[in-house]
């Protein structure tokens, strides 16, 4: 230890209280989040991982939940037509709600930042249905899709649309609200996006000649990307958290045609009370979104420009 | 100043959150119930509590609205697992298995130790009592739900509609033949060939009760029920069933009904004059009275074999658990008493609302007697009570009559069709039956 001097030990000493007041300090600020996170995430995720492993339904409320391993996941995945179809519902509509809603929201975007007269007014408009919450929002398209005297029907004068109790179309009415309720929350995004595109970039483009589709694809889309990014993990966890709607709207639609994962969770945990399955199916949802947005970062990330 | 006002903000934050400290001598208990039609029973039941109290300012019942009957079941439900049993609730009358299967219900015998406690307990109409009282293993019975706001389902029509398609505006579809006939010919297009009219609203969709409605069809064959009368076996795949089913499907498939028409709809549908009949339960009477602006007839349900129809609505439950104290449940049992014991408010609580009143007294009380003879449809349901069953009611309750209601959704949407889904349902429904078994 002789080769520390008495006055290198005392500084790397202080050096070391401050690195540790820092830490400590980091650590504080960072407490009550932590808090948060862990009461209302981990904790939550650790119960429900170890519930799955349970039989915890009516048939054990007397004697408690009883040890059964995997079999909750077992049954899921092989005999549960139900799960089979919210989890392809799900797919169907993450799939068809995601490029949509960002195509229109771009589409939206460029036309907001382009518009002279009324910007203010563009912008509310395509942005208000996010600040509707979300039960307002089903009870009015429960309205629109009404057969008869909803507006569509009466609009159309047809009595024989009935959109919520037709197998084949209830998914594509829920996707059609869905698009409309999150297309201007992505918008606002792209518009600050665009605006932070370097104009030089598009006097260079018309400079060398480049029509409109060209400017776009090779300047505005690529710059673009990291709001993309951003706000294809938004829509994408979006698509799976609909449990409000198809509660007013068709309560998993005309059998079980418009289920999806998270309303499945809540008929059985609440209305079966069968919260060992519940549980299976929460740990199979938090594994699907994770592998979406795990996908999502380490693809895209190359991509990105972060200007 | 900043110090005194965040721990003033703070002490109010924590007083806030805090049980309040109730005086001794009053017992509040909180009592959820559920409104399954429009009309505003809400308001009704908010007024009798509020009578109540005065009558006996030692015990407050506040009642909480708590939607629909599923809804209320599921917050009941969630009360009893998080240790927070209510003491008392208003909840559907076939929650009856499901409840004592979690030994949570309070028998009423036990309190009925006077003469006037056994008249008032075996006073109510005897079709009510099916989805309210247990075999005692001894050979009697134990009441665990005292009934309330009871119905049966009734076939409403539209006279005026049956007047304009050349019907006699008086006569009902006494069975099924004359149903598919009238409803057939009640359908009214325009010039276009769109349909303006329909004949008959049947809804069944979850959300409305499918399973409830499908017993009116399976009711009127001989009174054939869709389950045992222990909770534990139920019949989904008999040809019985089966042919309701099929008959419900194609009244849709002539025309004369709507695709898969919704519970929601079906009231405002009938008062609008888009469907010329409905099947709804007689809760919904009174409200279809005020708004209908046109004249309009009940009657029962049209027969196959027999009149049928299965009883709905839900009943008053005694609680117990760790923490509810005697007191509580002595309160509970008092208001309960109070509230279906005299004549005059039980009639007058089916006058307001369209309810059947559930005693036979009620019927006797001057007020029902004027108003069943200025409108006759009053009666209707009560009358029909004699040819009633119990609803759809077995352990697991939740879980078995959501598989039987898929499985009707998907019939009458067209996805499957009714013997291949009704296999299903009873393979499905068995599984987890047998537990019980």
């Amino acid at each position: 230890m002789t080769a520390i001097s008495k006055e290198n030990r005392i500084s790397l000493y202080r050096e070391k209280r401050k690195m540790w007041r820092t830490t400590r300090l980091a650590w504080m600020l960072l407490l009550p989040s932590f808090i948060f996170l862990a009461m209302f995430t981990f904790y939550p995720i650790g119960y429900s991982i170890w519930n799955s492993l349970y039989k915890d339904n009516n048939a054990t409320i007397r004697t408690g939940p009883v040890y059964i391993g995997l079999k909750n996941y077992i049954t899921l995945f092989t005999r549960d037509q139900i799960f089979k179809q919210a989890f392809w519902n799900n797919i169907i509509v993450a799939v068809v709600t995601v490029p949509t809603s960002l195509s229109l929201a771009i589409m939206m975007a460029i036309f907001a930042n382009r518009v002279k007269i009324g910007k203010g007014l563009v912008r509310v408009s395509f942005f208000y249905p996010t600040l509707l919450p979300m039960v307002a929002v089903a009870n009015i398209w429960l309205f629109i899709y009404t057969p008869g005297y909803g507006m569509l029907g009466y609009i159309f004068n047809n009595n024989t649309w009935h959109f919520l109790t037709d197998p084949d179309a209830v998914l594509w009415a829920l996707i059609v609200m869905m698009i409309w309720k999150q297309a201007g929350y992505v918008m606002i995004f792209y518009i600050s996006g665009l605006q932070n595109i370097n104009p030089e970039l598009y006097e260079a483009a018309t400079i060398d000649g480049a029509n409109g589709s060209q400017v776009f694809w090779r300047i505005t889309w690529p710059m673009l990307m990291p709001t993309t990014l951003y706000v294809m993990i938004i829509t994408m966890t979006n698509a799976f958290k609909m449990v409000d709607h198809l509660y007013i709207l068709t309560k998993g639609g005309p059998g079980n045609a418009s289920n999806m994962l998270l309303f499945y969770v809540y008929q059985k945990a609440f209305d079966q009370t069968n919260y060992g399955m519940a549980s299976a199916i929460t740990v199979v949802v938090i594994v699907l979104l994770l592998i979406i947005t795990c996908v999502q970062f380490f693809t895209q990330d190359k991509r990105t420009f972060y200007a | 100043m900043k110090k005194l006002l965040s721990v003033f903000l703070a002490l109010l934050f924590v007083l806030s959150i805090a049980p309040l400290a109730l005086a001794d001598d009053v017992i509040e208990l909180n009592m959820y119930f559920p409104v399954s039609v429009g009309g505003g029973p809400d308001q009704l039941i908010s007024a009798l509590c509020d009578e109540f109290h005065t009558e006996y300012p030692g015990i407050k019942i506040n009642p909480i609205y708590a939607g629909s009957y599923a809804d209320t079941t599921t917050k009941v439900m969630a009360d009893i697992k998080a240790g927070n049993t209510p003491a008392i609730a208003l909840m559907f009358s076939i929650d009856l298995y499901q409840l004592y299967s979690l030994d949570v219900l309070q028998d009423y015998n036990q309190f009925c130790t006077t003469e006037e406690d056994l008249a008032w307990l075996n006073g109510f109409y005897d079709g009510f009592m099916e989805n309210s009282r247990l075999p005692d293993g001894n050979g009697s019975y134990l009441t665990y739900g005292i009934p309330w706001q009871r119905s049966t389902i009734i076939l409403y029509w539209n006279k005026e509609a049956f007047q304009d398609a050349g019907l006699d505006p008086d006569v009902a579809p006494k069975n099924w033949d004359e149903l598919e006939e009238f409803a057939a010919k009640l359908v009214k297009k325009d010039a276009a060939g769109n349909v303006v009219r329909y004949g008959i609203e049947v809804p069944s969709d979850k959300a409305g009760y499918a399973y409830w409605m499908l017993q009116t069809f399976t009711l009127t064959q001989d009174h054939f029920n869709l389950m045992s009368d222990d909770g534990t076996e139920v019949y989904f795949n008999d040809p019985k069933t089966i042919a309701g089913l099929e008959f419900w499907k194609h009244l849709s498939d002539i025309g004369a009904m709507p695709v898969a028409p919704k519970w929601a709809n079906t009231r405002n549908d009938f008062v609008n004059g888009t469907i010329a009949m409905m099947y709804h339960t007689t809760g919904q009477l009174t409200s279809v009275k005020k708004d209908a602006p046109f004249e309009f007839g009940t009657s029962y349900l049209p027969m196959n074999t027999t009149y049928g129809s299965p009883t709905g609505g839900g009943n008053f439950y005694l609680f117990k658990g760790d923490n509810i104290s005697e007191e509580q449940t002595q309160a509970a049992f008092t208001f309960i008493k109070w509230m279906t014991n005299n004549p005059d408010r039980v009639a007058q609580w089916s006058i307001d609302t369209g309810y059947v009143a559930t005693r036979p007294e009620a019927y006797e009380t001057q007020r029902m007697i004027d108003y069943a003879a200025g409108f006759p449809s009053a009666l209707t349901a009560r009358d029909q009570l004699e040819y009633a069953s119990a609803e759809f009611s077995v352990y697991d309750q939740k879980t078995v009559q959501d598989i039987l209601d898929t499985a009707i959704e998907e019939v009458m949407t067209g996805l499957k069709d009714a013997e291949t889904a009704l296999n299903e349902a009873q393979e499905a429904a068995d599984a987890i039956l047998e537990d019980y078994r």
